[in-house]
């Protein structure tokens, strides 16, 4: 609580008590009135004062004026506990509106608690203590155990696990060592490392993500400007419907003034629009909060909307539903043994930059021995042709084969076979291909499961991979061969397809994804392992590239637009029905403000539990 | 150019939209955004005639919300 709200808590309770033994008191006639005075300015005088304040200002439709000329309006006509009454649960309500408001704020602050107050600097063989934004790229910056990694960077030296929570939402730390890129707002949990800085302050992680969340409530999703556009003309219609109840019927039908200002006076007391106002921005605020609690980042309340109604999700395949990393999946020796065939594949391309040759050193694991080999010649676009131990040895694909007259057979593994010749015997083939990330299958089984109709994949890989991908996941529908244009038109055409319901959302990670994430009608980028053209195309962005997040962003957004019908539909509900009432006479002040409060208080608590991202996270396992 | 300042004593959501709505109106201001949540405003303007811009904004502010007050 702040001091105000305290300040204020202290005169709502003094008000009230006294209120509650002047209702008790037997006073009558001007000892009455002045009784009731009492706590009505202990509780009330601010808004009066404000009031005052506003008209000076030509403010007419000021909630403080109109609550103040409800409440004098109802002594006037000798209502005095209903006057009190009235301001009394309206400041508990303007109360309670700026508790919950703070604590939400303040909850969605500690979960953007991931900015680096300082950096230590190495100049000159000594560590220094800097601000983050003074460092440049390429400095040398030292992460001590259970600091925040400040900037990014590529790791120089020494070992550690990260705790990448504030960020991925993701709880099991993560194992670093030389040569891995770190991203700054991790926790460094237990070593010391030596990081040499990639990027700015400013273009770095952290900011980036800061920058998101902050510029997230700007975006408005339509309900928040429905929201806007009526509460701009609700106060007004109702100050003018309450002006004419006023006058007319005691002018024209002959009713008694006090009964008709009366029901005026209850016009007064809930033509403020507040509660509205405030709850729908309130949860996707909520919404938007709990998804980063999740690794989910969302760019704007407009989106999370339009992933409340995705009905068809098209994936990329590479980087998005696998790993992107390139693995030795088989060996299949003809006539030597698995391990000689692998080390006699890894010798041949120890020289190579290709991704296949990385992927065959790395299986191989040990350090291949460059006195084996007493020459090498690549040969663009087909293999190596080497000698090693005195033999020629090729490896590359059928072409190559083919070229030197060797018979080979196809694998029936999917993948990039690359075959090995040795003397012109062939001695069998490596199967290399991409892993499908562990979380694939039981991410398109729950997208199933929260109503998608259609799980489309396009890839730019062969028709065979392609497709046994799309068979183990279970996607309904795969596109194979494409270029980057063919995805966009993909996309195009899923986009005009007859009859088709619902949004289309595309999930990628490259570069190239960047124009079919704009083109869709919301794009998923994977923030991990994506390029900063896709996270800055993309709409949301999933921190852990976990395509699993996708079935529980859908299930936010979808319970978030619940929340905010939830709101809409009771605060209107509720406030029609207590004009009609009151307007016919029926209801009394005492029902109108409360319905005013209790609307607003009740709205603000369905409001935060868009904040609460627990119940949607999916189980883990183990 | 863009800027954003902090905002104190913004105690009402409603208030914020008007303002926001007073302050989209003022010449010199291309855009100007009240967010309640984060208490802050964002401003897009004319760097030319910066302090009479901000003038006119603080008077706005002030004029929809006595209370409050512009910083940064």
């Amino acid at each position: 609580m702040t001091q105000k709200q305290k300040r204020m808590l202290v005169r709502i309770l003094a008000g009230g008590i006294c209120f509650g033994a002047t209702f008790f008191l037997p006073l009558s006639g001007v000892a009455r009135l002045l009784s009731y005075l009492v706590p009505f300015f202990i509780v009330g005088w601010d808004v009066l004062w404000r009031a005052l304040r506003h008209i000076a200002r030509g403010q007419v439709f000021d909630e403080n004026f109109l609550m103040s000329l409800a409440t004098i309006g109802a002594f006037c006509t000798g209502e005095y506990p209903e006057a009190v009454a009235v301001m009394l649960f309206y400041q508990v309500g303007e109360w309670f509106q700026s508790y919950a408001v703070g604590r939400s704020r303040r909850s969605i602050a500690a979960l953007m608690d991931i900015r680096p107050d300082s950096a230590n600097l190495e100049r000159d063989g000594q560590i220094v203590t800097v601000s983050p934004e003074t460092v440049a790229i390429g400095d040398r910056i030292v992460i001590r155990p259970g600091e925040k990694i400040p900037l990014d960077g590529v790791i120089l030296e020494g070992e550690s696990s990260l705790d990448t929570a504030a960020l991925t939402g993701e709880s099991l730390p993560r194992d670093v060592k030389a040569g891995d890129d770190v991203i700054s707002g991790c926790l460094n949990l237990n070593g010391l490392l030596r990081v040499q800085v990639t990027k700015t302050f400013g273009a770095s992680t952290v900011s980036k993500i800061l920058d998101l969340v902050e510029n997230s409530s700007a975006k408005k999703a339509k309900s928040e400007h429905f929201i806007s556009k009526f509460a701009k003309y609700y106060t007004p219609i109702v100050v003018l419907g309450a002006l004419f109840l006023a006058i007319l019927p005691p002018l024209f039908a002959g009713g008694a003034w006090t009964e008709w200002i009366h029901r005026a006076l209850i016009f007064l007391v809930i033509s403020c629009p507040c509660a509205l106002v405030i709850s729908v921005p309130l949860s996707f605020f909520g919404g938007i909060g709990g998804a980063s609690k999740a690794g989910i980042l969302v760019k704007g309340g407009n989106y999370l909307e339009t992933l409340a109604d995705v009905k068809t999700v098209v994936f990329d395949k590479t980087g998005t539903l696998t790993r992107g990393v390139f693995n030795v999946t088989a060996i299949h020796p003809d006539d030597c043994s698995a391990e000689e065939l692998l080390e006699l594949a890894a010798l041949a391309e120890s020289q190579s930059t290709h991704p296949i040759a990385k992927s065959l050193r790395e299986a191989y694991s040990l350090e291949p021995d460059g006195n084996r080999i007493q020459s090498v010649e690549e040969l663009a676009g087909r293999g190596i042709r080497a000698e090693i131990d005195a033999r020629t040895v090729c490896v590359g694909n059928d072409k190559l084969m083919d070229e030197i007259g060797v018979t080979w057979h196809p694998c029936h593994h999917v993948g990039t076979t690359v075959h090995v010749a040795i003397d012109g015997a062939y001695a069998g083939h490596i199967v290399i291909s991409d892993e499908l990330k562990p979380t694939a299958k039981e991410a398109v089984a729950a997208l199933k499961k929260v109503g998608i109709e259609k799980t489309v994949m396009l890839t730019g890989d062969s028709d065979a991979v392609g497709r046994e991908v799309a068979k183990t996941l279970g996607l309904d529908e795969v596109y194979t061969q494409l270029l980057p244009a063919g995805k966009v038109e993909q996309v195009e055409r899923l986009l005009s397809a007859p009859g088709r319901t619902g949004k289309l959302a595309f999930v990628g990670d490259g570069i190239n994804d960047a124009p079919v994430l704009s083109r869709a009608d919301l794009g998923i980028a994977m923030g991990g392992m994506g390029s900063d053209a896709a996270i800055e195309a993309a709409d949301i962005v999933l921190m852990d590239d976990d395509p699993q997040k996708i079935a529980l962003a859908i299930r936010l957004s979808r319970r978030t637009r619940a929340i905010v019908r939830q709101n809409i539909v009771f605060a209107l509900a509720v406030k029609g029905l207590i004009l009609l009432l009151g307007a016919l006479g029926v209801a009394t002040m005492w029902e109108a403000v409360f319905a005013d409060v209790g609307v607003a208080v009740l709205a603000i608590l369905n409001a935060m539990r868009a904040l609460s991202v627990k119940a949607l996270a999916p189980k883990r396992e183990k | 150019m863009e800027k954003t300042y902090r905002i104190e004593g913004l105690d009402c959501a409603n208030c914020a939209r008007k303002m926001e709505e007073a302050l989209n109106a003022l010449d010199g201001i291309a855009s100007a955004k009240v967010n309640f949540l984060l208490q802050k405003v964002i401003l897009q303007y004319d760097a030319d005639d910066e302090k009479e811009v901000i003038k006119q904004v603080k008077k706005t502010c002030r004029k929809i919300e006595p209370d409050c007050e512009l910083i940064g």
